[in-house]
């Protein structure tokens, strides 16, 4: 298989897939959990029979506590999420949700504060940064011994243009799941981004390390071909290696507890990506990179 | 029998033996003081997070008073009865160099947060008062149809009655639950220290047939008439008190008060329902990933795929009893990052099967073709894992507690599976596959992978 020479399809479909993103992120944004904004989310469930959506926006009209969001989970269940209540808020809440002899059990209640909610943000942009930093390291590092004609920089540049492309899709996604089911962005989220980070640059350097190793063993004199030769070699491994991954993540996510949905569905998307991207694009990428030297 | 069998039967005997610890622990029949440990998205609970206001400590006492902070809500927190509450302090330091604590309490299996943090947060204020010699008793005049009294034209004030004497929960050693001999209500026994003994003798010694009132947060909740000097160091609260709240009473102000303010941050609150879902979830997710992983594998990779399935499966066995040992906290999150591991545990050994393939291409004969597999692939899976690691140690670090439990079973998870692929795998291989360059067509199909014959 030839893969340098189609890159110009499989650039487009991953510019495309980019751009498309982008489009997303900027045009509507992140829908920020309470993880990240601060509030208070309840989520409580009727004995017998939920009363009507309405009902229940109307009673919480009375407390007039400005943004509420109202909905529905299982068949007796809803989730409500407000700004931050106090105590006393949070128990008028919730008995005056008992319309009638109905029992009403909490099943869950997270109320954060703003100071807490900004300190995760920040601690999620450092732990992103960090990660993109030491991985540039490490690959710096790892392949310092590699053959002059490509510095090793130029393969910590291309893994991390590539690492971008693996969560940029994946955000994307997310942000256009906010705009049309209300998904948000939690915690667990952040921890999905940096585990794509992690996976897709093992797949980046599999194929990475088995063009050194062809490099040192001059398979060929030419450096495309030399790539080329590494991605074939090394394209039933990603593939596999991927595909198994993706059992255990597709079971998670069919199977799995509700609070872990989304963040493997951030997963699988980020999975499928980051391995398109080592095979597809990381090395033509290393290609673009050396020309423009030798040019 | 040949030196090639040692190796992978002893380790089948080690993952029959953690195989055996795993299930007897699980079902209490024996190592029953290793149970997984469940944290609150699982077990249910209540997790408060406060922030300890350290403007007013010392330079260089932070420490000691978020110590002590976590010591006296240790003490209020057993009050709860609760079984393994987690108490934690830490301390950070602002950008604008802002002194600040974090105070951490997880209550498993306590899901009443109101009264939760009405305990935690309050400070029980006793004070012991005297009568006021200014006051005088005709000033107060009382409005019959409200049943309101007023002194000196304003609504009257239990602190018109009585003033304070300066002792206070200060002054207190300990208190003790009793009950009367005849009636059994239940009374409150303060035992003073000596400077409160010294100071609770004199107040009874000039107060001699007038009223000494015991003050609790405020309010005074019983007035006895002293009869003679006490001089034991210790006093009597007869208030009307049902078991409980003599009880809770006793807890509070043994707990004494707390050394720094704080106050509440974050509260989560899981219903035990909800958790047990959540484990059942888990727990069918991950035996569904394993089994399609595993059919997954034996299918591509035929008799090494099998041997690399055996090896999984001592890996999950060994996983769970390195959960258990030390022990990780098991969260959604973590089970997450547990059943993740399981799709890349076998990656290694994808690694060293399609270099596998090459060798054999070469006309080596088979022992020395795995042998040279293992050893050229060694590069990519080490580069490869520690990227992962690194992964994992970051997302500790940046880490809530929420992650940090996905951080630890991956991290673990990714090291763990490193070397069971290699070694286990590498033994069994050895040991079971013969080492001539077999023509048979049953072993070249079983060596093979894929779709190919």
């Amino acid at each position: 298989m030839n893969i340098i020479d189609n890159k110009k399809i499989y650039f487009t479909i991953s510019g495309v897939l980019v751009v498309v993103s982008l489009f997303s992120i900027f045009m509507w944004g992140i829908q920020l959990g309470i993880d990240f904004k601060g509030g208070t989310l309840i989520e409580v469930e009727y004995g017998a029979t939920r009363p009507d959506i309405r009902t229940i926006e109307a009673l919480i009209a009375e407390f007039s506590l400005g943004d509420v969001r109202i909905q529905e989970a299982g068949e007796k269940g809803i989730i409500i999420r407000t700004r931050t209540l106090d105590n006393i808020e949070h128990i008028s809440l919730l008995s005056s949700l008992k319309t009638g002899d109905e029992t009403l059990f909490e099943k869950r209640f997270t109320s954060v504060g703003p100071i807490l909610g900004e300190e995760l943000k920040n601690k999620a942009i450092t732990a992103l940064i960090i990660t993109t930093i030491v991985i540039v390291l490490f690959i710096a590092y790892a392949f310092r011994h590699i053959s002059d004609s490509v510095k090793s920089w130029k393969y910590g540049i291309a893994a991390i243009l590539a690492l971008l492309h693996d969560v940029i899709i994946p955000t994307g996604m997310l942000s256009a799941l906010g705009k049309f089911y209300g998904v948000e962005a939690d915690a667990l989220f952040i921890t999905a981004l940096l585990a794509i980070l992690g996976l897709s640059i093992n797949d980046t350097i599999v194929v990475f390390d088995r063009i050194r190793e062809n490099l040192k063993n001059k398979i060929s004199k030419n450096f495309i071909d030399t790539v080329n030769i590494s991605l074939n070699q090394t394209i039933t491994r990603s593939v596999n290696t991927s595909v198994t991954t993706l059992l255990a993540l597709v079971s998670l996510f069919f199977f799995g507890p509700e609070s872990t949905r989304i963040f493997s569905l951030v997963l699988i998307v980020g999975l499928v990506v980051g391995t398109y991207s080592s095979i597809f694009i990381a090395s033509l990428l290393l290609i673009i990179l050396q020309n423009k030297k030798n040019r | 029998m040949s030196k090639r069998y040692l190796l992978p039967i002893a380790l089948i005997l080690l993952g029959v033996f953690f195989g055996y610890f795993d299930y007897a622990s699980e079902a209490g029949t024996r190592f029953a003081k290793f149970p997984f440990s469940l944290g609150l998205d699982l077990s249910g609970g209540t997790h408060l997070v406060y922030d300890a206001d350290l403007s007013g400590v010392v330079d260089g006492e932070e420490k000691d008073s978020l110590y002590a902070l976590r010591d006296v809500i240790e003490r209020r927190v057993n009050i709860f009865g609760v079984s393994e509450p987690l108490v934690q302090v830490e301390q950070n330091i602002s950008e604008n160099g802002t002194k600040g604590g974090r105070l951490i309490i997880e209550l498993p299996g306590v899901t009443n947060v109101e009264d939760t943090v009405a305990l935690i947060g309050a400070t029980p204020v006793l004070e012991f008062k005297i009568e006021n010699k200014n006051f005088n008793s005709e000033e107060v005049t009382h409005n019959e149809e409200t049943g309101e009294s007023f002194y000196q034209g304003r609504p009257l004030l239990a602190d018109d009655v009585y003033v304070s004497t300066g002792l206070t929960g200060r002054h207190l050693k300990s208190a003790r639950l009793d009950f009367n001999n005849i009636s059994s209500d239940p009374f409150v026994t303060l035992i003073f220290n000596s400077e409160g003994s010294d100071i609770f003798a004199e107040l009874t010694r000039d107060n001699i047939g007038k009223i000494i009132a015991i003050y609790l947060d405020g309010a005074p909740i019983t007035t006895p008439v002293v009869q003679n000097e006490i001089t034991g160091g210790e006093a009597q609260i007869t208030g009307k008190f049902t078991n409980e709240e003599a009880k809770l009473l006793v807890g509070r102000l043994n707990a004494g008060a707390l050394p720094v303010p704080i106050s509440l941050l974050s509260t989560q609150t899981i219903g035990s329902t909800l958790g047990q879902d959540a484990t059942r979830d888990g727990v069918k997710a991950g035996l569904y990933g394993l089994i399609l992983v595993a059919l997954f594998f034996m299918a591509w990779y035929r008799l090494p795929g099998l041997f690399a399935v055996i090896s999984l499966g001592f890996y999950l066995v060994f996983l769970l009893a390195l959960f258990k040992l030390i022990p990780v906290t098991l969260t959604s999150a973590g089970i997450a990052g547990f059943i993740l591991s399981i799709g890349l545990a076998v990656d290694a050994n994808v690694l060293i099967f399609e270099r596998l393939k090459e060798e054999q291409k070469m006309e080596k004969n088979t022992h020395d073709a795995i042998n040279e597999a293992f050893i050229r692939a060694w590069a990519s899976i080490r580069d490869a894992n520690i990227s992962s690691i690194l992964t994992a140690i970051i997302l500790f670090w940046f880490g809530t507690s929420l992650i940090k439990g996905f951080a630890l079973t991956f991290g673990l998870g990714v090291l763990v599976s490193m070397f069971t692929a290699i070694i286990f795998t590498k033994s069994l291989m050895l040991a079971f596959i013969p080492n001539n360059k077999s023509t048979s067509s049953a072993i070249k199909f079983l060596l093979g992978s894929g779709l190919k014959k």
